[in-house]
């Protein structure tokens, strides 16, 4: 029983805080391009302005 | 991979009858972002692998005002910052447009007031994370509680999931519950009110029995419900969403605005709201024309595709009348405006588009239609449980007990998931083929017609005219024509350029608008045009587009031109016949052109001549179920009317609107594939139905003998979901083995289908 009594809040502060993460990374507009972002693992450019 | 690039050679060449942006159309249009910045969307509907993505964006970055680019692969947008001035210089958003269009992409603008953003997506995410969350902490309470966790801390398990589950119901079961009291209030009962009911009434009495130290609750129940529900209803709007945006993203017909020339002479650029009847209006070639007018000096001729239909531009000059959303190909025109925006063409197409939704108004998707029968008779269900224990044991609060796990567990849980997940693999198939789905219904609709009707020009053919007696004529005498030809908009000219390119002619050459191409050069004076152009005398029309060079009144040449059928068209007409559907054709085409496009098809039922009323009552005639199939504005009316509607991306922003389809590549084949992944996926959502009331049949008896613990409940609305999930994905196997994939050829991008 007294294990219990840190263990459950652990529990359901690790699970809110990986809720908060994937709150954040949607605000943050990471789900607005799912299909680009498959392609942009790819692409070795550092993502600059090329200015040759 | 260079699959992008055949899609750049076609599109810098075809460029001619599509005008780019004007440069204060851009303007109007961006947004600005404080700072001396500036952000512009622009929909590029070519795009379609990380190579496009890179090729855009360095072109776009390598420009000096440029700040940031980005491409959207999944809606097709590009979204420019720039600064206002660089170096003391304002900067030149056409250029940015050109930069795009030189890497072989057509770039167009957004239709206005086409934010997206979707915010009730966004909520739907949020819905599903938070449920989500609340669903595996209180799933693993309640598994210790199962497994056997004593009084004491059963109670504390229990208390904890209450208040889990409190926050949740509230934030992510509020959709049910706003939509199931929209329908009560309105008389009506739809899925969401047994939702709503079985989850309040199941949290009220887990809480009833915590606080009475009981044994059984069923938090983990009413969230876990939710959790499923929501999931179902995120893919639903999902699908939906991708394709309206990728659809509205795609190029727009009527212009933003005009230059407008006010008696003292100065001009100004005003947007098309601010139009008055009775404005001078300066019309350059390439320009679409923004309002109804009567054309006060110049001469020209008008791409009216869109209000008829018919491929062959015509001749305007003073005093003929325009209207809105032609296509100005030769000229400069000034034009007086008879009539504002609202009044004009468009605005009465859109409101006989209106007028045609009545039939599509009455549809009720399959989901809507069960849940009509399955909440009535859960409810009863339920209640009769309660009586039933009532009357063998007396006791309220164990009634009450069983005939809430009557309720959990014949939660249309399944049901709500049945319906989207297979639309949204069906979709998803829909997309890698190329066509677009608007809204899950409208699969269930094409599922159902037995009637397709096809739209002539820009549908089953082109919409190009292509020279078609290139072999009779001389190299030298075409590439002069060719020549010439370069310096026109005119469709015959575009096409003349295409058939020989590399071409080069000396001298003095301007296009003398409604009637041809003149130029002075050493050898004399080449013309090409129509015969009373060339040579001064009348000839006899073949009926087909012709165009004649001539030297010094002499003629060299006569070219006839034809309009292409769109790829494939034979042997989508064949697929169609063979899966017992009625074909026919609608155009506002003349009746000739028409005939003919009928017999090399195959197609028996025709009527040409046909304006916009007169192809909605085509449709609507005989009480059948059609697919219409058409392209321009004038189908738009017929497009809304018919039982289920399909355009290509080519089509007119109007029509593209109005069609829940649209095919993103070039061959008609996508009309009998879309058909029969429709026919597939309504195959699967009757499997899943009955995979559904199957388990019920079994489920349903467990509960009513009182059998139901949470933790049967749990583990029979876990299974029925899982199983009904799975069958919908068999639909991605199913369809890799059985129907033909597009072949990699037919898949160039939509930029190249001009």
């Amino acid at each position: 029983m007294n294990t219990l009594a840190y263990l459950i809040p652990i529990a359901l502060l690790l699970g809110s805080l990986s809720l908060a993460a994937f709150l954040w990374a949607l605000k943050s507009g990471q789900y607005e391009d799912l299909d680009g972002a498959s392609w942009r693992v790819l692409d070795d450019g550092d993502g600059k302005p090329d200015r040759h | 991979m260079s699959c992008c690039a055949p899609g750049a050679e076609i599109t810098t060449v075809a460029e001619g009858g599509q005008a780019q942006p004007a440069s204060e159309e851009l303007w109007l249009a961006s947004r600005s972002l404080g700072g001396g910045l500036l952000q512009t969307d622009l929909s590029v509907p070519g795009v379609h692998c990380g190579a496009c993505i890179s090729t855009i964006e360095s072109a776009l970055r390598a420009r000096p005002e440029v700040e940031r680019a980005r491409v959207n692969l999944s809606s097709r947008r590009v979204s420019i910052v720039w600064k206002e001035e660089v170096g003391g210089h304002r900067s030149e958003p056409r250029e940015f447009v050109s930069a795009i269009t030189a890497c072989g992409y057509q770039a167009h603008l957004l239709s206005s007031g086409e934010d997206e953003g979707d915010e009730l997506l966004k909520q739907l995410i949020r819905a599903v994370a938070v449920s989500g969350f609340a669903a595996t902490n209180i799933m693993l309470l309640s598994v210790s509680v199962w497994s056997g966790a004593d009084a004491a801390t059963r109670d504390l398990f229990h208390w904890i999931s209450a208040m889990i589950a409190a926050p949740t119901l509230v934030y992510a079961g509020r959709f049910f519950y706003q939509s199931a009291w929209n329908a009560l209030r309105h008389g009506r009962t739809n899925m969401d009110v047994p939702i709503a009911l079985a989850v309040t009434l199941s949290y009220g009495m887990s809480l009833y029995e915590t606080i009475g130290h009981g044994e059984h609750a069923w938090f983990d129940a009413s969230v876990t419900l939710l959790f499923f529900l929501l999931i179902g209803r995120t893919l639903d709007h999902m699908m939906r969403g991708r394709a309206r945006s990728a659809i509205s993203g795609l190029a727009r017909l009527s212009p933003r605005g005009a230059t407008v020339v006010h008696p003292d002479g100065t001009r100004e650029y005003r947007a098309v709201d601010e139009i008055r009847p009775g404005e001078r209006l300066m019309i350059a070639a390439g320009e679409r024309i923004p309002v109804d007018g009567r054309v006060l000096f110049g001469s020209s001729d008008l791409d009216r595709s869109v209000v008829n239909g018919e491929s062959a531009p015509i001749t305007v000059g003073a005093g003929d009348l325009v209207q809105a959303g032609t296509l100005n190909l030769t000229g400069p025109l000034t034009l007086e405006t008879t009539a504002a925006a609202r009044d004009s063409f468009l605005a009465e197409i859109m409101g006989l588009m209106e007028a045609a939704e009545g039939g599509r108004a009455r549809y009720r998707r399959i989901a809507d239609r069960a849940a009509r029968y399955y909440s009535p008779a859960v409810h009863l269900l339920a209640l009769l449980t309660f009586i039933g224990w009532m009357l063998v044991e007396g006791d309220v609060r164990h009634a009450m007990l069983i005939a809430v796990a009557v309720l959990i567990i014949t939660c249309p849980c399944a049901l709500g998931l049945a319906v989207p997940v297979v639309q949204v693999v069906a979709a998803g198939r829909l997309f890698q083929g190329g066509v677009m789905v608007k809204d899950g219904s409208a699969m269930e609709r094409l599922a159902e017609i037995d009637t397709v009707l096809l739209d002539k020009t820009g549908t089953l053919t082109l919409g190009e005219p292509r020279l078609v007696n290139a072999h009779e004529i001389a190299r030298g005498v075409l590439a002069t024509a060719a020549a010439l030809a370069a310096h026109s908009r005119h469709p015959i000219a575009v096409a003349l350029h295409d058939a020989a390119r590399s071409s080069h002619l000396e001298g003095e050459i301007s296009e003398i608008p409604g009637a041809g191409i003149e130029a002075k050069t050493a050898n004399g004076v080449y013309r090409l045009g129509s015969r009373s152009f060339a040579c001064g005398t009348i000839g006899v029309s073949s009926g087909l587009p012709e165009a004649i060079l001539s030297l010094g009144g002499q003629e060299l040449a006569c070219f006839r031109f034809e309009d292409r059928l769109r790829p494939g068209a034979r042997e989508s007409i064949a697929a169609l016949h063979e899966l017992g559907l009625a074909t026919g054709i609608l155009s506002g085409d003349r009746e000739p052109v028409v005939a003919e496009i009928g017999r090399r098809l195959g197609i028996a039922n025709w009527r040409a001549e046909l304006s916009p009323r007169g192809k909605v009552d085509a449709v609507a005639a005989g009480g059948r179920r059609v697919l219409m199939v058409g392209d321009g504005i004038n189908d738009a009316p017929a497009l809304r009317a018919a039982h289920v509607s399909m355009a290509p991306a080519t089509a007119a922003d109007v029509g593209r609107q109005a069609a829940d389809f649209v095919f993103m590549h070039q061959p008609l084949t996508a009309i009998p594939f879309a058909i029969e992944t429709s026919r597939r996926a309504g195959r699967l959502i009757r499997q899943n139905f009955a995979l559904a009331i199957g388990y019920n049949l079994i489920a349903v008896p467990i509960a009513i003998l009182g059998y139901a613990t949470p933790l049967v409940a749990a583990v029979a609305m876990s299974t029925s979901s899982v199983i009904v999930v799975a069958n919908a994905l068999r639909l991605r196997s199913l369809g890799s083995a059985t129907a033909s994939e597009p072949p990699a050829s037919l898949l160039q991008p939509a930029g190249s289908a001009r």
